[in-house]
């Protein structure tokens, strides 16, 4: 593996510890900035496997405008102490039936995967010009679904958080 | 010929998404599993991503943008009917949810 490939590996693995610490915390601010350290690792590995465009979008979209919007929510919910040894104690039970299923589901990937590994390889770098052209060239019409999806997602958003007595 | 790491790409992709599997399982606030649903997302892209960096395609960082939309809208209609939850019903834990049928 070439040393860029090394790095992007050792990157998501960063990536994946942030990423199980999130999914523990008992605390929804400390879990939000774990996603946010797993969010900016793999960006950093998107960086190093020539994929330059997901990586500056990743951090611009994911780990900026995603994450932002769940700060603004988390504002709304209390975290005292109360909560927190609650959300601890129901951490403390009913983990294992999960962990089973998960790992049920990782070993025959890990193994399948690993039966069919080569050695050496490394990225291709992609200049964004390349992506542009296949979005709006080939691409345009999924371009335009995408684009009616965020809208209907807006309108949604819009009709959902609406207040009952301001109507 | 399938490199290396592509293959190790893979497999943290696959660990990835079942680390949100796994917190979309033991956690019952909905907050924090819309946080491990966008955790499971993040597999997918990286899966994408690393191929689309073994083949030298850019179709592997446009299937990117479009998990990312997808996480987005996800997202904005997931925070919104929690809103709506905690305001009207007064809670935020999925199993109490299943009991407010009427």
């Amino acid at each position: 593996m070439s040393g860029a490939a090394i790095f992007a590996v050792w990157a998501g693995a960063v990536a994946l510890v942030a990423m199980a610490l999130a999914v523990t915390r008992p605390n929804v601010v400390h879990a939000l900035i774990w996603v946010v350290a797993g969010l900016l690792s793999l960006a950093s590995g998107f960086f190093a496997l020539g994929a330059g465009f997901a990586g500056a979008v990743q951090i611009l979209i994911y780990a900026g405008a995603i994450i932002a919007v769940f700060v603004f929510v988390v504002m709304t919910i209390d975290s005292g102490p109360a909560a927190m040894a609650a959300e601890r104690a129901r951490l403390a039970t009913g983990w294992k039936g999960p962990l089973a299923l998960v790992l049920l589901v990782l070993a025959p990937a890990v193994l399948g995967l690993a039966g069919a590994g080569g050695a050496g390889g490394a990225p291709q770098p992609v200049p964004a010009r390349d992506l542009g052209v296949l979005l709006f060239g080939p691409w345009a019409v999924a371009v335009e679904l995408a684009s009616a999806m965020l809208i209907a997602a807006l309108l949604g958003a819009r009709h959902l958080a609406r207040r009952e007595g301001g109507e | 010929m399938t490199s290396g790491f592509l293959i190790a790409a893979l497999v943290l992709a696959t660990g990835l998404f079942l680390v949100g599997l796994f917190g979309l399982l033991i956690r019952r606030g909905v907050l924090f599993q819309i946080v491990s649903l966008e955790v499971m997302l993040t597999g997918p892209a990286l899966a994408f991503v690393a191929a689309g960096a073994h083949h030298g395609d850019p179709g592997g960082q446009g299937m990117f943008v479009f998990v990312l939309v997808l996480a987005a809208s996800e997202v904005a209609l997931g925070l919104a009917l929690y809103l709506r939850l905690s305001r009207h019903a007064d809670t935020t834990d999925s199993d109490t949810v299943r009991e407010l049928r009427q």
